[in-house]
């Protein structure tokens, strides 16, 4: 699918502010917690309509988790919002209160990774996934744009259990449409390819999409696979994608470390080792910029995803 | 059936040996504190929670969550003595496959409303049930049992500014003030006092009681769910190691379980007890 004939630009945090709305509309037990981010996290269009159901508890992200973790003892639905880096803050009472009883408590990370730009370091989750990844039942959704966003606040507001969606500042490509199928847990092959898969999740799948273009102009057939859910990760969708094409690029907005890429990695290790290379930050802090240099900077770009097949297509030769 | 003060007392003692007993079995876990919120313990289940221990999960049960989950063996104790699961299990404490973890985990059995263990959460858990209470109009009353020492950390505090603020009514903490900690003594470590002031600048109403006075812990309580404008604090003055005087006031019983001979002389001194307990001092 070429993405291009979709060519609106937004940012997956509109699409979780959007859905959360629409899912209210009918679904009195949905509850919106933030600390002190409703506009940042697009909380606010809920916050307004439902003004009864939400409650800014101030910037006390411990708390907020913990009174989350009550409300859904007592059948509510709570959707917490902050920014990705600040859920951190509380990752002792996320994995306490409310992994260990696996409370029905939906976390909403904004501004995941180098693209959130100017505010630097401190505001960029590049360790979100890794964080949340090793919790026993946490589910963690890494939408590819607006409107697998929407697809996926649904989805997490239908599952019950804990639940980690991760979202971006930035305006990206929108690569999906409303029929595209989603299904939490299942990955979703985009472009068929038979010299590399390149599985992606997040802003980077449009990346990997691109680079799929490029690619094809030196006649290098790639496939690209939106690997939305990184935990459960989807070991079928990794090991049919490794027989296929017999080398692997992941690509994500997080560290190379422990994300996306860790998660493939063990699949791989353990199942069917494959030469494999990562498009990710390496073991570094980002800085200020915009999201256009930082993505250049961090080489997290759809070129730096076109040098990683080239190597991986290198090593798949020789190995 | 209700309980008179003396038969609360009663079941407190029985409380308390059950918990030498567990601890023994155990070989490990925190005494002091445990034995010191046994007079809490059976007046809130005796004596103040509308519950039904055949029907642990009812709707309208008022919730009962402890926030510094290391004393649990006081919570479980009680728990077997109003019937929620068979006394048989006590001597399972921290035993693999048991489901009395040495640290609360939620559901794990029936009337173990939140997990604990790593202090200063089971506030904010209490205050979501609260709000959950106020906002779906039900008449259930939330308490929340915690440490002094786990007023030390942040979250507590983040805690009381949200349900002080937003009148979280339904809301009562009882905080057992027996100042030991793991290490020392509270105001040695990082002192809480004036920790009255701190809980009133805070938008709490505030209480101060002997926490071995099952009358007054039983009122405080109820007095508790009349006061509508705020949420109530109660300070519950304990000792820690009640009752066992090897081990009354001393942190050196925080974390540490009686071997067979002191677990001997402590069930010794409690049987003692027997008979002569109404508090004439």
């Amino acid at each position: 699918m070429n993405h291009n004939d979709v060519s609106d630009l937004r940012a997956t945090r509109d699409g979780f502010g959007e859905s959360l709305c629409e899912i209210a509309k009918s679904n009195d037990n949905i509850i919106g917690l933030c600390a002190d981010l409703t506009e940042s996290t697009r909380m606010d269009a809920f916050a307004h309509q439902f003004p009864k159901r939400f409650f800014n508890v101030g910037i006390a992200e411990q708390h907020m988790v913990g009174m989350a973790v009550g409300l859904s003892l007592e059948g509510y639905v709570p959707f917490v919002a902050t920014y990705g880096v600040f859920l951190g803050r509380a990752w002792d009472q996320i994995r306490v209160s409310v992994c260990l009883g696996k409370a029905n408590v939906k976390l909403v990370g904004s501004h995941a990774g180098v693209t959130v730009g100017a505010d630097g370091a401190s505001a960029q989750a590049l360790e979100d996934i890794a964080l949340f990844r090793v919790l026993p039942h946490m589910v963690i959704v890494c939408p590819c744009d607006v409107v697998e966003a929407k697809k996926a606040t649904i989805a997490l507001a239908e599952m019950v259990g804990p639940a980690y969606l991760r979202l971006s500042r930035e305006k990206t490509p929108v690569v999906t449409r409303k029929n595209t199928p989603f299904v939490l847990g299942r990955a979703e092959t985009l472009k068929n390819g038979k010299d590399v898969s390149i599985i992606a999740c997040g802003t980077m799948v449009s990346s990997a999409l691109d680079a799929a273009l490029l690619l094809a102009k030196e006649q290098i057939d790639v496939g690209v696979v939106n690997m939305h859910t990184i935990s459960p990760i989807d070991k079928a969708a990794i090991i049919d994608a490794a027989k296929h094409t017999h080398a692997i690029v992941v690509a994500e907005e997080h560290q190379a470390l422990g994300g996306l890429g860790g998660a493939v990695a063990e699949v791989l290790a353990l199942h069917c080792p494959t030469p494999m290379e990562q498009v990710a930050v390496q073991h570094t802090f980002g800085e200020s910029g915009t999201a256009e240099e930082l993505l250049v900077q961090y080489k997290l770009t759809s070129h730096d995803i076109v040098r990683a097949v080239k190597r991986v297509l290198r090593r798949k030769t020789k190995e | 059936m209700s309980h008179t003060i003396q038969d609360i007392e009663k079941i407190a003692l029985t409380i308390r040996e059950d918990i030498v007993r567990m601890l023994l079995a155990a070989g490990s876990g925190h005494s002091a504190g445990s034995l010191g919120l046994a007079d809490v313990f059976a007046a809130l289940y005796f004596g103040v929670l509308r519950i039904d221990p055949k029907k642990p999960w009812w709707e309208d049960r008022d919730r009962l969550l402890l926030s510094n989950g290391h004393v649990c063996p006081v919570w479980y104790a009680t728990l077997a003595e109003a019937g929620y699961f068979a006394k048989d299990l006590l001597l399972t404490l921290r035993k693999l496959g048991s489901p009395l973890q040495g640290h609360p985990v939620i559901h794990a059995l029936p009337g173990v409303e939140n997990s604990s263990g790593s202090l200063g959460q089971g506030l904010s858990v209490a205050c979501g049930m609260a709000l959950a209470g106020l906002l779906k109009k039900k008449k259930y009353h939330v308490y929340c049992v915690m440490g002094d020492g786990e007023q030390q950390e942040g979250q507590v505090w983040e805690a009381y500014w949200f349900a002080g603020t937003h009148r979280i009514s339904n809301l009562t903490v009882i905080i057992d003030r027996n100042n030991i900690q793991s290490e020392g003594y509270t105001e040695d470590i990082a002192p809480l006092e004036p920790l009255r002031e701190k809980l009133e600048a805070f938008g709490w109403h505030v209480m101060e009681i002997d926490g071995h006075n099952v009358e007054s812990i039983m009122n405080s309580c109820r007095e508790a769910r009349a006061i509508l404008e705020k949420p109530v604090a109660i300070i519950a003055h304990t000792i820690a190691g009640k009752d066992v005087q090897f081990m009354e006031g001393d942190f050196r019983w925080h974390a540490k379980p009686p071997n067979k001979e002191q677990a001997m002389e402590a069930l010794k001194e409690l049987r003692t007890l027997k008979g002569k307990i109404s508090y004439e001092s």
